[in-house]
């Protein structure tokens, strides 16, 4: 079934196209790899998906209904969750209760019953505390419960983000370089992580990715953006022989060089 | 949750004692009726701060026209105890709903405002609602209402005082809360995670506004007379001082910051002179020394307590 289907979206800012007619489908279960040079409108992609630009142009439709439009909060509760280029945790807070806040839209207490401490408060509070710190043992971040999320190392502030997300109970993970600033080995781990969180949680997830290594290795598919447009779709090993992608990526072939 | 039952429990047993103590030492006349008249003040602050720090420490809305709200609450009762007859406890829930109204009135459209540009638009606000009761004859223009009657006493003040810190402490500690400390921490972020940041934002700012206009009523009811001059701009940042000096985000240090800076105003009376010197050179001392105010965004603890004392347990930074 498809899980996301975008069609001839585009968004201008000023005289800039930065995303013309981007097509994409999504297939529930799939894991995607959206690739491209600085500047090729990567990130901006996942900001149209996410509610955060409006599209000029185009349609985005997300579990047979569009979401253009739609506020991102409504658009995290309908199903889609993200993380950021750079890290955005709420950083002066503690690591659970980076957690707990993502299970907000699902908390059914009212106002009255939250500050009269009656009816459901109790329980849900509960039911909340146990999910989160189960979210955490699965990231390896239990222990480190109640310590300030900004003091985390940079690759558990990562793994934090990602953990922050999946309780918004998505059903499809925007990740956007979660690669980012790692290094060799720690980007290993991150691809057995995504491939092991996709299975646990049957997750349908598209990242965008700097790091070739990680793209080819955890892809299924893949999609090349260059000035806005796609260049290039297909499996990892088509993508790596496509004439346009390295041109892309390492410039025209000079005649005589 | 036991232990948030707990804590409840300690909290309402503290206040009970507090009270019966207080209260105990005003009707045997050790407390004299002056100093009377500071204790209720403090209370009154402490619910001005208290609500002040939802929206600005709590929600990280940097509102500064909380005196508008406080007087909307003090004129609605006062009209209704005074032009109307009705009862004091009446007069009460009108003011705070009508505070409350106009609060969700003007949030609505300022709150899309971000950090220096809805303070401003709120200190414009503020100074609208006074202007806009001078000059309204029925409630006696810049003369103000006179005739209030005396129904507020300590056992008002202070009761409102613990129901108003258990609502919003309670709030604070929900995941009602939680979205809004989210906003305060990170907009972007907390939008991502599903939440409805304006609604949020809204509620936050309501809820500081309806307790305003309670604390309005309640020292309306104190000094006999609503005068537009109670609340000026400078009452707004009379509050705002005692939230950014206990620190923003804590409501141990609003409840502190509304103390200590009313207890000292209270002193300082006596002396014109030097009042204005003091109280500025404190505030410069702390800001130098302790910019995130007394509490920090924390709340007051046993730990904290023991850290200080250096009985406890060291944490590894």
């Amino acid at each position: 079934m498809t899980l996301l289907k975008a069609s001839k979206v585009s968004i201008i800012f000023g005289g800039l196209k930065a995303v013309s007619n981007f097509d994409i489908e999504i297939e529930e279960g799939e894991l995607i790899g959206l690739i491209g040079p600085n500047g090729a409108g990567k990130t901006t992609v996942f900001n149209l998906l996410t509610g955060v630009y409006e599209p000029t142009d185009g349609k985005i439709e997300f579990d047979g209904k569009s979401i253009v439009k739609h506020k991102p909060y409504q658009i995290t509760q309908r199903g889609i969750a993200r993380t950021f280029q750079n890290i955005r945790l709420f950083s002066d807070l503690t690591v659970i209760d980076n957690v707990k806040i993502a299970y907000h839209f699902h908390v059914k207490y009212n106002l009255f019953e939250a500050v009269s401490r009656l009816g459901r408060f109790h329980n849900e509070e509960a039911e909340i505390e146990k999910k989160a710190l189960r979210l955490l043992e699965v990231f390896n971040l239990a222990d480190k419960r109640d310590e300030v999320a900004k003091n985390l190392p940079y690759g558990e502030q990562r793994r934090l983000e990602i953990a922050r997300a999946l309780a918004t109970q998505p059903k499809l993970l925007l990740l956007d370089e979660p690669a980012a600033g790692m290094n060799p080995q720690e980007t290993q781990k991150l691809m057995e992580m995504i491939r092991w969180i996709r299975k646990e949680f049957k997750l349908t997830v598209l990242l965008i990715e700097h790091d070739m290594s990680l793209v080819m290795g955890v892809c299924e598919r893949i999609i090349v953006l260059d000035y806005g447009s796609v260049i290039a779709r297909g499996t990892p090993a088509e993508i790596r022989e496509n004439p346009k992608v390295i041109e892309a990526y390492l410039g025209e072939e000079v005649p005589g060089c | 949750m036991k232990e948030r039952t707990k804590r409840d429990i300690i909290f309402v047993g503290i206040s009970v004692l507090l009270y019966a103590v207080i209260e105990a030492l005003i009707l045997y006349r050790v407390i004299p009726p002056y100093f009377e008249r500071g204790i209720v003040t403090v209370c009154i602050n402490v619910i001005l701060a208290a609500s002040l720090n939802l929206i600005n420490g709590i929600t990280g809305q940097f509102s500064i026209g909380h005196a508008g709200f406080m007087a909307v609450g003090g004129y609605v009762s006062a009209i209704l105890t005074v032009k109307l007859g009705m009862s004091f406890s009446v007069a009460i829930i009108a003011g705070a709903a009508a505070a409350g109204v106009l609060g969700v009135l003007i949030g609505l459209p300022t709150l899309r405002l971000n950090g220096d540009y809805l303070a401003i638009a709120t200190l414009g606000l503020g100074e609208i609602i006074r202007i806009v009761i001078l000059n309204i004859s029925y409630v006696g223009g810049a003369a103000g209402l006179n005739g209030v009657p005396k129904d507020t006493n300590f056992t008002w003040v202070f009761g409102m005082m613990i129901f108003t810190l258990l609502f919003i402490r309670n709030l604070v500690e929900s995941s009602h809360g939680r979205a809004c400390i989210a906003i305060r921490e990170n907009e972007i972020a907390a939008e991502a995670m599903g939440i409805n940041t304006t609604r949020y934002k809204v509620l936050a700012f309501t809820i500081g506004a309806t307790f305003a206009g309670v604390a309005g009523a309640l020292f309306v009811h104190y000094t006999y007379v609503a005068s537009p001059s109670s609340f000026t701009f400078m009452k707004s940042i009379d509050i705002l001082t005692m939230v950014v000096l206990g620190g923003l985000g804590s409501m141990t240090g609003s409840v502190v910051g509304a103390v200590v800076l009313t207890l000292l105003t209270f002193f300082l009376a006596d002396y014109p002179q030097i009042r204005g010197v003091i109280y500025s050179l404190l505030l410069i001392v702390l800001m130098l020394y302790r910019p995130q105010g007394l509490f920090g965004n924390k709340e007051f603890s046993l730990k904290m307590l023991s850290r200080l004392t250096g009985g406890g347990r060291r944490d590894v930074a």
